[in-house]
């Protein structure tokens, strides 16, 4: 680090370029950083392949109780589920990931552990992710974890060994982007349709190489579940992480996690992240700023998640689009989702029901779906499925009944994984369905080959289940 | 990895904006806890009929004789969106892509990219479509690292790539065996690190 003259004023700076300082083991060429790594995440998918090939590579873990793994991306979600997948050879990525773990010292949330679940649920639900701290996932949604004002980036699978190998990544320094909402969201609008309403207008390549800080009264508002849910749709900006200035919310929800610190360690940790935020007139690349009163509760029209729309309006022109979507993916996007511009999507009949995934399985969102889904029954034909988030989270819900809602309404309640967030080859919705999801992405054949899928909140997954078609949560046909 | 310094060759156009990484290899196609095998499975939900077979659509542009021996991709706007899954590049590797030509690129992909001996160079719009206009019509197209230059059909567009990607990719390195060099250091910085804040310092 390059000395500072004590009588010279050090220049304000951004919480995320604060806490990237803090981590620079050295400057390497041009825009890039030795990075430490505070905490490395694995999971099945890719950490069997990750671990296994530095074996191959002769190379050990630096620091194994710096690494977590769970089981998530291909385990199944049925009740009484073992090692067998749906996925065809799904087996041999649990298994490699047990292997490895087991071979390393690695704590793994394994199948039947109370402690497992999709990695950006249980990673805060444990207290691996602590505010100003590094972490990395090979896992793109690991921006949800900037929700505790740390820095958390998705990275791929050779990085991951590099990770493991180092406790070090190799890291092209991010600009900084501010995007401020004033305000405060309505009745019935939540973090997702927020998330949503932004993406629309910045497009999914709207913060790319950005850290985006949100920030604002409506972000302070919220609670840490919500601030996940919107810092997770931030890779759908492109961005490379998301961050929200820890504060007493943050604080409240970490005290007595298992790996949160204890006694005078907490005390100590809290007092340095209250020295976590933005100073006055530190400079960012970019500032955008939003009034939550005009959010409304959103859906998604085509197959990107920039193809948003509030729920009560009409399936956008291409000429309304203002150039974020070309002619040809605007096209594309109509037909595949057999909508028609112009037109409402309320009542278009749907064959599906999804709530889950890293966005939208927390228990507040379990709760605020079954609000709607209590004394109501799911239209026939519409398959309706809810997969907690982690097995904790099951178990809370389960203890304040939640599951006996969404049971007594018709919908499948699973065990916690990814699930059907993505085809991984084995359960899928099937072609032309139409799905409305709780989930992150609406790419073509992301939840089956040929599957339609429309991305709301818990809350506007739930209403069409109910009507067997796209409604408003708010205006459902009131109980008998 | 092999060194990649030049490459001159056929470019196959897939102009089309927003690829996700499910696109260019879909989950279902992951089917080992491995690296390669994965070039079957390369666009795989487009360049074949129906959703699981292995029968051609002869409309999609791999499956174009004439783009039989590409070694480049010319493509839109934000390639390689969405999940982080480096088997993306693994499969165009193996299939025998070594650069990626686009607008812009999704940051992660972009990494895979350089981490596995693929040049990701991105171009302005216009530049992608003169090229994919190139291609389509068989001309040949250069890459030029050294340069940080593209060429076609006697015309010339140059490009930027930070230092540390470009020498990564010009020399094959492996970042690990680079990083460890500095070993010294990062055991430095984690001894003065655990004094500062030893609740980021669990153990086992």
């Amino acid at each position: 680090m390059t000395p500072v003259a004590s009588d010279a004023p050090r220049p304000p700076r951004t919480l995320a370029g604060a806490i990237w300082e803090t981590h620079v083991v050295a400057a390497l060429d041009g825009e890039t950083d030795l990075l430490a790594v505070d905490r490395l995440l694995l999971h099945e998918r890719t950490g069997g392949v990750a671990l296994r090939s530095l074996d191959d590579a002769g190379r050990t873990v630096a620091a194994p109780a710096q690494v977590f793994a769970t089981m998530d991306h291909i385990v199944d979600t049925f009740p009484g589920r073992s090692d067998d997948t749906l996925m065809p050879t799904g087996k041999a990525f649990l298994t490699a990931m047990r292997e490895g773990a087991l071979k390393h010292g690695i704590t793994l949330f394994d199948l039947h552990d109370p402690r497992q679940g999709i990695v950006h649920v249980i990673s805060p639900e444990q207290g691996i992710v602590l505010p100003g701290l590094t972490l990395a996932c090979p896992d793109s949604h690991t921006c949800t974890q900037g929700a505790f004002g740390a820095i958390a980036w998705g990275i791929g699978s050779t990085e991951a060994e590099h990770a493991l190998a180092t406790m070090t990544l190799r890291v092209e320094r991010p600009h900084d982007m501010r995007i401020t909402i004033d305000g405060r969201l309505g009745t019935g609008v939540t973090a997702k349709d927020l998330a949503l309403h932004i993406i629309r207008r910045l497009g999914s390549g709207g913060a790319k190489r950005h850290i985006v800080e949100f920030a604002g009264a409506a972000v302070r508002a919220l609670d840490m579940e919500a601030r996940m849910t919107l810092c997770n749709m931030a890779t759908e900006l492109a961005a490379f992480g998301a961050i929200i200035a820890p504060d007493e919310t943050t604080f409240a929800y970490l005290a007595g996690r298992p790996y949160a610190p204890e006694g005078e360690m907490w005390d100590t940790a809290v007092a340095h992240w209250r020295t976590l935020a933005t100073e006055d007139a530190a400079p960012f690349a970019v500032e955008h700023r939003f009034d939550a009163a005009e959010v409304a509760p959103m859906i998604t029209w085509g197959t990107s998640p920039q193809h948003g729309m509030p729920l009560d309006a009409t399936v956008p022109a291409f000429e309304s689009l203002d150039g974020t979507t070309g002619r040809a993916d605007y096209d594309r996007a109509i037909a595949y989702m057999d909508v028609t511009p112009g037109d409402r999507l309320e009542g278009l009949p749907v064959n599906a029901a999804f709530i889950g995934s890293c966005t939208n399985s927390r228990v507040s969102d379990l709760r605020r779906a079954a609000a709607i889904l209590k004394g109501r029954k799911v239209a026939p034909g519409v398959r309706a499925i809810c997969v907690p988030g982690s097995t904790q989270v099951k178990r809370d819900a389960e203890a304040e009944g939640l599951d006996v809602i969404f049971r007594d309404a018709g919908f499948e309640w699973r065990e916690a994984g990814c699930s059907m967030c993505f085809y991984a080859g084995g359960e899928s919705f099937g072609a032309q369905q139409r799905v409305v999801s709780s989930t992150n992405r609406n790419f073509e054949s992301r939840q089956g080959p040929g599957t339609r899928t429309h991305i709301a909140s818990p809350e506007t997954v739930a209403a069409p289940a109910i009507a067997g078609a796209i409604a408003d949560p708010r205006r459902l046909e009131p109980l008998p | 990895m092999t060194p990649l310094v030049r490459v001159d060759a056929i470019a196959a156009p897939l102009m089309r904006d927003n690829i996700d990484t499910d696109a260019i290899i879909p989950s279902r196609e992951m089917k080992s806890v491995s690296k390669t095998g994965l070039s079957g499975g390369l666009f795989a939900g487009w360049r074949y009929r129906g959703s699981s077979g292995r029968e051609p659509d002869p409309a999609f542009v791999l499956n174009d004789p004439r783009f039989a021996e590409a070694e480049i991709l010319v493509t839109g706007a934000n390639f390689g969106c969405g999940s982080s899954r480096e088997h993306a590049v693994w499969a165009l590797a193996e299939y025998g892509f070594r650069v990626v030509i686009a607008s812009s690129f999704s940051p992660i992909f972009q990494g895979n990219c350089v981490r596995n001996g693929v040049a990701p160079v991105v171009l302005p719009d216009d530049v992608c479509d003169i090229l994919a206009g190139l291609a389509t019509e068989g001309a040949r197209i250069a890459v030029d690292l050294e340069t940080m230059t593209v060429s076609a059909a006697g015309q010339r567009w140059s490009f930027a790539l930070e230092d540390e990607p470009r020498l990564m990719l010009m020399e094959g390195l492996d970042a690990i065996e680079l990083t460890r060099k500095g070993q010294a250091r990062i055991t430095a910085f984690r001894a003065a690190d655990a004094q500062a804040r030893p609740w980021v310092y669990l153990e086992n």
